[in-house]
């Protein structure tokens, strides 16, 4: 059997960081949080563990609101959603994520689509995941040029969700509130701190335990391998072919 | 219901000036009214996209029908950024009204309720935030202590369109679980509406149709147009033929691409 690729490692890796949430929404266009999630309620099911829902927004198949789009955010604000994710086109080291354009806002050098719903999603959902697969400075700067959402508040503005972790195609972060910044606290196999440092921006921690991203077991494998890459399947056809392909 | 409502009607009520709300692609975008839109012209429009726009957004940019652009994002999706917005961003040649998602859904909901403005959470601190100075950050009047909150003024768009599967003959349109089209309807001063099906008995007879339906109490016409969103899709009914909207993405990354598929496009030879 092909051993586990990259692209499973972040996947089994979003999964872990999801442990315990009983909501989880996906975005429209996010095929690795969306089998992650899949993951995770495999899991659950054969373990007896109660089941983590999973809303894939504009999906027919996996999205269970009734109330229009505005319904994933109400839902939020009421505390209904765990988790999210957030990519974009900068992310700095406080956190703070920028979905808008690189230069000077309003005429960006570089526009990208919008914040969506991140200037919302990331102050009402307690485990906001960053996943953003290119590591390099461009990406990971110092200080975002446009914050579509900051990743931490003044205490008097009520905020019950924000950063949790930075997952990237070298390593894992965790954020740590208290000190609003990322610690480094494990790198992909191949991968170590010097490249990481030289491909991030940012100043950031890194935990004394420093270790490699954890893997998967043969059951873990069989099982993303199998009902999960079938039923991602349903909704990313063209990535999950794709997927088949690479291990094929 | 106006009697016998062409698309170009529906067109010629998109003023100079106009605020037109327009919905996210995969909610039933009246695509089949870009064309008569673009080629009635109006001027310094101000595009409200709920939440989001995309294609239609694009291309109404693109013909140079719009002022301001408000709103959470412009996107293709799968076939990438919005050329001419990007362009028109990048050139300074649209205002922007950076936007998020619920803000724009908090701004319709307050005009539905005829009140002023509807608070909401998060914001504070983002430049979304720092770039509306229509939006106030307020103190909670509940609160003991300091609690700031923003109030998001309500969003009255002139005119609303869009697309969905069926209408009866009295106008009423049925919209399923897409209720952020009722909340364009309800904002809005006029919403015309595109529609797959026009059928004879009415749809409050079931009572299980009726909750989905929009009431033409809230809808001044109606203009049966089979395949109206396509090159999006409508729920229920088809898929988006992406293949076209990576096309076009393709041919407006250059003005003159963009300008060559405008010819097309006007002159129906592409959908």
């Amino acid at each position: 059997m092909t051993p586990l690729t990259p692209r499973e490692r972040l996947i089994v890796t979003i999964a872990r960081l999801l442990d315990g949430v009983r909501h989880v929404a996906v975005g429209a266009s996010s095929p690795m949080p969306a089998a992650a999630s899949m993951l995770l309620r495999a899991q659950k099911l054969a373990a007896g563990a109660p089941v983590p829902k999973i809303s894939i927004l504009g999906s027919v198949r996996h999205n269970f609101f009734t109330n229009g789009g505005v319904e994933l955010f109400d839902c939020a604000g009421q505390g209904r959603i765990d988790a999210f994710f957030l990519g974009g086109g900068q992310i700095d080291g406080a956190g703070n994520v920028n979905l808008v354009g690189a230069g000077e806002y309003p005429r960006s050098t570089v526009r990208w689509p919008g914040s969506f719903g991140s200037a919302y999603l990331y102050y009402v959902v307690p485990r906001v995941i960053l996943f953003r697969e290119e590591h390099t400075p461009r990406v990971f700067v110092e200080k975002v040029d446009f914050i579509s959402a900051p990743g931490a508040s003044p205490p008097e503005v009520q905020r019950s969700g924000g950063p949790y972790a930075l997952l990237t195609s070298l390593g894992l972060f965790q954020f740590d509130k208290q000190r609003r910044r990322f610690r480094l606290v494990s790198l992909h196999p191949g991968h170590t701190l010097e490249e990481v440092t030289a491909a991030t921006g940012f100043a950031f921690d890194v935990a004394p335990e420093l270790g490699e991203t954890l893997g998967a077991d043969a059951a873990t494998l069989d099982t993303l391998r199998g009902p999960v890459l079938d039923e991602l399947a349903e909704t990313y056809p063209a990535f999950a072919a794709d997927w088949r392909a690479s291990i094929a | 219901m106006a009697p016998d409502v062409t698309l170009d009607d529906i067109a010629a009520a998109v003023h100079d000036g106009c605020t037109l709300a327009i919905p996210v692609d995969y909610a039933g975008v009246a695509m089949a009214l870009t064309a008569p839109l673009i080629r009635r012209a109006p001027r310094n429009l101000h595009l409200v996209c709920v939440p989001t726009g995309g294609m239609q957004a694009d291309l109404l940019i693109g013909a140079g029908l719009v002022g301001t652009v408000e709103t959470s994002a412009v996107s293709l999706g799968e076939a990438g950024g919005a050329p001419c917005f990007n362009r028109a961003v990048r050139a300074g040649s649209i205002r922007l009204r950076e936007s998020t998602c619920p803000a724009v859904h908090a701004g319709l909901l307050a005009a539905q309720k005829g009140v002023p403005f509807v608070p909401m959470r998060g914001l504070i601190g983002s430049d979304v935030a720092a770039n509306r100075p229509d939006w106030r950050v307020i103190q909670n009047p509940f609160a003991d202590s300091a609690d700031p909150i923003v109030a998001i003024p309500a969003i009255h768009p002139d005119v609303a369109i869009f697309h969905a599967p069926l209408a009866d003959r009295d106008g009423n349109v049925w919209i399923g679980r897409r209720r952020e089209l009722a909340a364009m309807a309800y904002a809005s001063r006029r919403t015309f509406v595109t529609v797959e099906t026009i059928i004879a008995e009415s749809l409050f007879e079931d009572e299980t149709v009726a909750a989905g339906v929009l009431p033409a109490l809230y809808v001044e016409a109606v203009v049966q147009v089979p395949n109206g969103a396509r090159p999006y899709g409508l729920w229920g009914k088809y898929p988006p033929q992406t293949d076209t909207v990576i096309r076009y993405a393709r041919a407006a990354r250059t003005p003159e691409g963009f300008e060559a598929y405008l010819a097309d496009y006007l002159a129906g030879r592409c959908p």
